[in-house]
């Protein structure tokens, strides 16, 4: 495998703010890399550098080996991008929309006809094509960016969140889309603050936050990262049960009341501490009335790595 | 890089040109603050001239022609920037695989064919009101074509300042556009004009594209016609130099 977006260093300021800090990383063909990270982390920021709408302080980036600065055009020939606002032209029709982003990649007309006609059909759009983007709802807006990406047949796809503020139908045809054409061979890279749309259609995530990035791995191998934060959960239907009795079993290495008097123990071993539990509870004869072995999943692991989860413990 | 892929490089963006230029004439030319600074104004400005002066209504055609271009050709360019900019579909050009050079040079092909394509009304409103006579048709498709290209690359050199709304940078092209007519001889032939607004007037495109239409329409002209030409050529090349490098400066400061 190849890298076709490599970063080196990459680091963008706004006045004082750093709002891009010395980011690393690469993408590989035929890769899912999702950026994750919470609000004003310097998700956009990153992908607006790459796609060569603001330039970079400082650090370099290729795309397909192109130098995102010396050699901006060429970098920029095969990239679909879908950014965080659906940003139409508002005036022009739905198909000249479409129309005009393969104008601008040069994509012969007959092609651009055939691609845009199969896309807005594939995407819900065919039958309002000759309607102004204006009277589309934000939704179907999104999709029409979409549309307009995907018609240059681009190597590399940009989104910038995607799914967010779009209803559950939108916002599952756009991930069904994408995997289907990276199962072509397209290339994604997304950023997104949904740590379930990361983990289901990512193949790495990188983590970013105050513009730094925290972890880059494979979603599975970021929720081994936190072995610890694997969990037991339970609820006791008896009054006066004692948390520090349970927070000293062995093997427990934290413990958290959640709402509606759940409690939360972490432990290496869930299944063991879990067993402990019960005789314990046994022994002093509280009634628990629920129980669950609980895996980490990227939110907990996004919380740790972004340091957010410091006062909730 | 060889010649080859440098020619289809070329060809490659001059395409992208095109397209940038359809898609403003679609959006933009019918757009109220288009029409208001590019066709009501030049009217107005026709009318409070030519009201209860005694000159033959002929000698003043060339200069009417002259300003009617200076405010169309001039108009499309501040508007589409900050339209696009502000509507965010800026970033869906610039992110494109087209150079700034040719969305710029876009930008100035639909500011020229607007102005050269408008010009058409105050000329034959000229020949069919008035004794004015077309003497030199070249002088006079010269000054139009090679005036509207230095007016429209002022237009989008003035588009260049990031602003919060449309109107503030209509504001600013005014300030400039305004204060250029009075010394650019349209009202009075720069021959006649005080001395102070001769010495100024050369700084002024218009000044050249008005002297090639006065020439056009058998007056005497002021400047020799080659220097007018080469004078409108040079605008164009400097102005639209200047709108690349401020454009490219507003947005590497990322707006
Ligand atoms: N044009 C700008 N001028 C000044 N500051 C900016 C600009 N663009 C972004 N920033 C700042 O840079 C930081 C990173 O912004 P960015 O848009 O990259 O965040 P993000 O990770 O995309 O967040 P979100 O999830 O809200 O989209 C923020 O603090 C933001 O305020
Ligand atoms: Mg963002």
């Amino acid at each position: 495998m190849t890298a076709v977006i490599d970063v080196q260093k990459l680091t963008r300021g706004f006045g004082e703010l750093t709002a891009v800090d010395r980011v690393s990383f690469d993408v590989q063909a035929g890769e899912i890399f999702g950026f994750l990270g919470p609000n004003g982390a310097g998700k956009s920021t990153t992908l607006r550098m790459l796609t060569g709408i603001i330039e970079p302080t400082s650090g370099a980036a290729t795309i397909r080996g192109h130098d995102i600065r010396t050699e901006s055009l060429a970098a920029r020939e095969h990239l679909g991008i879908v950014p965080e606002e659906a940003n139409v032209y508002l005036d022009l029709s739905v198909w000249r929309n479409v129309m005009l982003m393969a104008e601008l990649h040069d994509v012969p007309r007959r092609q651009r006809v055939e691609n845009g006609r199969r896309l807005l059909d594939e995407l819900g759009l065919y039958d309002r094509r000759k309607e102004k983007a204006r009277s589309l709802s934000k939704g179907l807006r999104q999709r029409l960016m979409l549309c307009s990406a995907l018609v240059s047949e681009p190597e590399i796809l940009f989104l910038d969140e995607p799914t967010s503020g779009l209803d559950v139908h939108s916002a599952r045809l756009m991930p069904t889309i994408v995997r289907q054409m990276n199962e072509q061979s397209l290339t994604v890279f997304l950023t997104t603050h949904n740590m379930a749309e990361a983990e289901e259609m990512c193949h790495r995530v990188g983590i970013i936050n105050g513009g730094r990035i925290v972890a880059i791995d494979k979603p599975e191998e970021l929720r081994q990262v936190m072995k610890s934060h694997h969990s037991v959960v339970l609820c006791f239907e008896t009054e006066g049960v004692d948390p520090e009795q349970l927070r000293s079993l062995p093997g427990v290495t934290d413990a958290k009341s959640e709402d509606a008097g759940f409690l939360r123990l972490y432990t290496e071993a869930p299944g063991h501490t879990a067993t402990q539990i019960v005789r314990l509870a046994d022994t002093n004869g509280w009634n628990i009335s629920e129980i669950a072995t609980c895996k980490p999943n990227l939110e907990d692991v996004f919380l740790q790595l972004t340091g957010e989860n410091d006062t909730a413990k | 890089m060889s010649t080859g892929t440098a020619i289809n490089n070329w060809r490659r963006q001059a395409r992208g040109t095109f397209v940038i230029a359809k898609k403003n004439a679609i959006l933009y030319y019918l757009k109220p603050p288009v029409l208001i600074f590019g066709v009501v104004f030049p009217i107005f400005f026709f009318l409070s001239f030519k009201m209860g002066r005694p000159i033959p209504p002929e000698a003043i055609v060339p200069g009417m022609v002259a300003m009617a271009l200076w405010f169309t050709a001039s108009a499309v360019g501040p508007l589409v920037t900050p339209w696009e900019r502000r509507a965010r579909t800026y970033e869906r050009l610039i992110s494109s695989p087209l150079s700034l050079r040719a969305i710029l040079a876009g930008d100035v092909v639909s500011g020229l064919v607007f102005g050269a394509g408008l010009s058409v009304i105050p000329v034959v409103l000229g020949l069919v009101l008035t004794d004015a006579k077309v003497v030199h048709l070249p002088l006079v498709v010269g000054g139009i074509v090679f005036g509207a290209m230095s007016f429209a690359s002022l237009g989008v050199l003035l588009a260049a300042p990031p602003a919060s709304s449309p109107s503030n940078i209509m504001l600013l092209s005014n300030l400039v556009r305004l204060p250029l007519l009075f010394v650019s001889g349209i009202f009075l032939p720069i021959a006649e004009m005080p001395g102070w607004a001769r010495w100024i007037s050369p700084i002024s495109p218009l000044s050249y594209a008005g002297d090639l239409l006065r020439c056009g329409f058998g007056q005497q002209p002021y400047f020799p016609v080659w220097f007018s030409l080469l004078a409108l050529i040079g605008f164009t090349g400097i102005l639209f130099y200047g709108a690349q490098i401020f454009h490219r400066c507003w947005q590497a400061k990322g707006l």
